[in-house]
């Protein structure tokens, strides 16, 4: 195709930058999303993913408010400096956030605590399906990417979940150029991706372009840890250390956040988000692979879980 | 930087999984503990060296098979572009998979085994890639290492695919003799094949020119969602967002309003950033009219001298996804940019022989993963470009209301009633019917 000639090198060059492309992309979704659903939710657990998410609800929807609500799966065991950010981050924004707690599921008993694992990522599906069908959500965003992990590396942008939020990856929609189908049965509901494309390397790359906030462990800070399945664990009230655990004070950060029970750190001494990404260009074990205990388990650990309902 | 998104094609065994997996590991695309688990499965199943292949195994139903079964995307970046790869299965079941890894690709490599040369499949793939639109594609001819890195081979087969190509709609193809178990040609220059002068693939992959793939030209913008605050701040605001599909917008532009051929100026670009001054693929921007008008999701803001088609008639290639074939007379809805329509198929003008290009104008139905040319009459008119001009606005999904999955990928070629516009049967159609005649 020719160009017009009074757009300049310049002005071609800078639409083309791959972040602006998935930021488009993934701004595209969203609005898709809002538009054709009757009551989305974005998940919120104060980790660099969703925080990217809530930066694409901005571009996506500013100067209005968001057409949905925010919603954190709360395992109880949290870092406390992710759960500060996390108000924080939704004051400024000023929008509604919804606290679904992994505590209540298992005082109301609808999950029990596994014995002998203290971490509490499984229970969480139950909790999200639960508040699903009490909030009659029929999509929820999510910040997953298909990078990390190769089930998800084969999951749609909008992938659909039954009732019991399963997903049957050989009943799997075509998705098309950016035509995505999000009708729905009676029950289902639709789980969507923004960020598929993105990768750890993106992601990073859009938090320092955008100067948005990440909690602050993150960064390398000075933390008592032990050693347990080969990571580091912080100690903590949830995770108590063996006897023969030894806790060392390490100069450590966290490259995901999650359950801290099963959420390891690394050794780093990255202090802000370039020298996070000069670690990531450099890091030669993904980010699951070196901090979620849970996912090491089976080479289809993920898949089983996401069959079940995870995300 | 900027992105490259390309598929890949070949059939079973003609090493694609090594050559992907190549590529993630010699540009460091993987990470050790992946490379650590596949080290173990490839001692466990006896190789004598790691095989990358496994790096792009799937899930387990594919494992047990030991078959790709879905499109699974891989990402890596070099320090010139980022990549994501559609990586498709080449099976003839799983056309439909193709068909979707290629809708979004900048580009294609369809890999030849070079012992095998130009088959079916290859071909197969050629079309495909051509008949959704792939600007680029590249013909990497894999396992030259087994015929000696021979450039007799070699070139035979380049020619008898050059003269299949010569027949589609492809503009650029670039050919490359490759190994992707060595590594020659992929990353590195080969130095056992000093008889082929051009780049290695991943050096073509970083630089193919795309800049001037997109559409600047014909003028689209499809009203995707509606910002209206409602506040004391912003109380007269009213912002038509979306994505811009083709051409260039510019702050004070006239502008038409499809369907309703009201016509204003923009008076604002904006994007939360602020304002700019000018929109074009793939920006997502919100518009600010000069005028009040009555502007909802699914119409489409264009140039006055400059139209789609607005029409509830017209025939597209209709690529078929679902077990319960396509026939006349069977209904749809339809979805096209952000519209969602009924539709009825009018009529099944023609199944079409992937493999041969042949056209069966007898046949009664379109099965799973067969293709073919339709007519296609909707509810409430359309905002219609040919796909050739605009995938966005040519490109659409059928979406079967029992089940609500998606069923058919459609790319249309010919928008209003045949009676109205006598269009000279081969001249402007797409590749498939130039191909065939
Ligand atoms: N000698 C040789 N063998 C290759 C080459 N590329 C792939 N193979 C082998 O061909 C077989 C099939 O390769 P694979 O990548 O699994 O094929 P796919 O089915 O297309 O993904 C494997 O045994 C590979 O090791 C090559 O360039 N040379």
């Amino acid at each position: 195709m020719i160009e017009p000639a009074h757009l300049s090198e310049r002005a071609l060059r800078r639409s083309l930058s791959h972040l602006d492309a998935l930021e488009s992309e993934s701004v595209f979704i969203m609005r898709e999303v809002a538009a054709e659903f009757e009551r989305p939710v974005l998940l919120f657990s104060g980790g660099k993913d969703s925080i990217v998410l809530l930066r694409i609800a901005e571009k996506a929807f500013r100067p209005a408010r968001f057409p949905f609500p925010l919603m954190h799966v709360d395992t109880g065991h949290n870092f406390s400096e992710v759960l500060d950010f996390r108000d924080r981050r939704v004051a400024e924004l000023n929008e509604r956030l919804i606290v679904a707690s992994v505590q209540e599921s298992i005082d109301k008993g609808r999950v029990a605590e596994e014995l002998g694992n203290p971490s509490r990522n499984r229970l969480q599906t139950t909790t999200l399906l639960d508040a699903i069908l009490e909030h009659r959500f029929d999509a929820v965003f999510g910040g997953a990417r298909r990078d990390e992990e190769k089930a998800r590396a084969k999951e749609r942008v909008f992938s659909l979940r039954d009732e019991f939020g399963q997903w049957e990856p050989k009943a799997q929609r075509p998705e098309l150029w950016n035509l995505f189908n999000g009708r729905l049965r009676r029950g289902q509901h639709m789980r969507v991706f923004p960020i598929s494309n993105w990768t750890e390397m993106d992601v990073w790359q859009y938090i320092e372009r955008e100067g948005v906030e990440v909690p602050s462990i993150y960064f390398a800070h000075e933390r008592p840890v032990f050693r347990r399945d080969n990571m580091w664990l912080s100690t903590s009230e949830f995770l108590p250390n063996g006897p023969d655990e030894a806790v060392e004070s390490m100069i450590v950060r966290y490259r995901t956040v999650g359950d801290m029970t099963c959420t390891g750190a690394v050794n780093s001494t990255a202090a802000s988000v370039a020298e996070i990404i000069a670690e990531v260009a450099a890091a030669r074990i993904t980010e699951r692979g070196a901090t979620r205990a849970d996912d090491a388990f089976s080479e289809t650990s993920m898949e089983d879980r996401k069959r079940e309902g995870y995300f | 930087m900027d992105l490259l998104r390309f598929s890949t094609a070949g059939s079973v065994d003609d090493g694609k999984s090594t050559l992907i997996g190549r590529l993630l590991f010699d540009s460091k695309g993987i990470f050790e503990d992946q490379l650590a688990a596949i080290e173990q499965t490839s001692r466990r199943r006896g190789y004598s060296q790691v095989d990358l292949a496994l790096l792009t195994d799937g899930l387990r139903a594919e494992r047990e098979q030991g078959i790709t079964i879905d499109v699974a995307y891989r990402y890596f970046a070099t320090p010139k572009r980022k990549f994501i790869i559609a990586d498709t299965p080449g099976h003839v079941q799983y056309t439909r998979n193709m068909v979707t890894g290629a809708s979004t690709a900048d580009l294609a490599i369809v890999l030849v085994d070079a012992r095998k040369g130009v088959l079916e499949q290859s071909r197969r793939h050629a079309f495909i890639a051509s008949l959704l639109g792939i600007p680029h594609l590249v013909v990497a001819v894999n396992k030259m290492d087994l015929v000696g890195y021979d450039e007799a081979v070699y070139d035979a087969i380049q020619q008898e695919f050059a003269d299949w190509a010569s027949r589609l709609d492809v503009h650029d193809i670039a050919f490359i003799p490759i190994s992707a178990l060595h590594g020659d040609n992929v990353v590195q220059r080969s130095l056992a094949m000093p008889w082929y002068q051009g780049p290695s693939l991943l050096y073509h992959l970083e630089h193919v020119y795309i800049g001037s793939d997109r559409n600047l030209i014909d003028v689209r913008f499809p009203v995707q969602w509606i910002v209206r605050p409602q506040t004391e701040a912003h109380h007269d605001y009213r912002g038509y967002a979306g994505q811009v599909a083709a051409g260039v917008f510019k702050k004070g532009d006239e502008v038409v309003v499809l369907p309703s051929g009201h016509r204003t100026r923009i008076k604002r670009l904006e994007t939360m950033d602020g304002e700019v001054e000018t929109a074009m693929p793939p920006l997502s921007v919100t518009m600010l009219l000069e005028d009040e008008l009555d502007i909802s999701r699914g119409d489409m803001i264009c140039r006055p001298h400059n139209q789609p088609a607005v029409t509830q008639d017209f025939e597209a290639m209709v690529c078929w996804m679902a077990d319960a074939p396509l026939r006349a007379g069977s209904r749809y809805s339809l979805k096209h940019t952000t519209r969602s329509v009924k539709a009825v198929v009018d009529d099944l003008r023609y199944r079409m022989d992937v493999n041969t290009l042949h056209r069966d104008e007898g046949a009664a139905e379109l099965g799973l993963n067969e293709i073919g040319r339709v007519r296609i009459r909707t509810s409430t008119p359309l905002l219609l470009d040919k796909y050739e001009l605009s995938r966005t606005t040519g490109g659409f999904i059928l979406i079967d209301e029992t089940t609500l999955d998606t069923v058919g990928a459609g790319m249309v070629v010919r928008a209003g009633p045949p009676q109205e516009v006598p269009e000279p049967e081969d001249a402007s159609e797409s590749a498939a019917d130039v191909a065939a005649a």
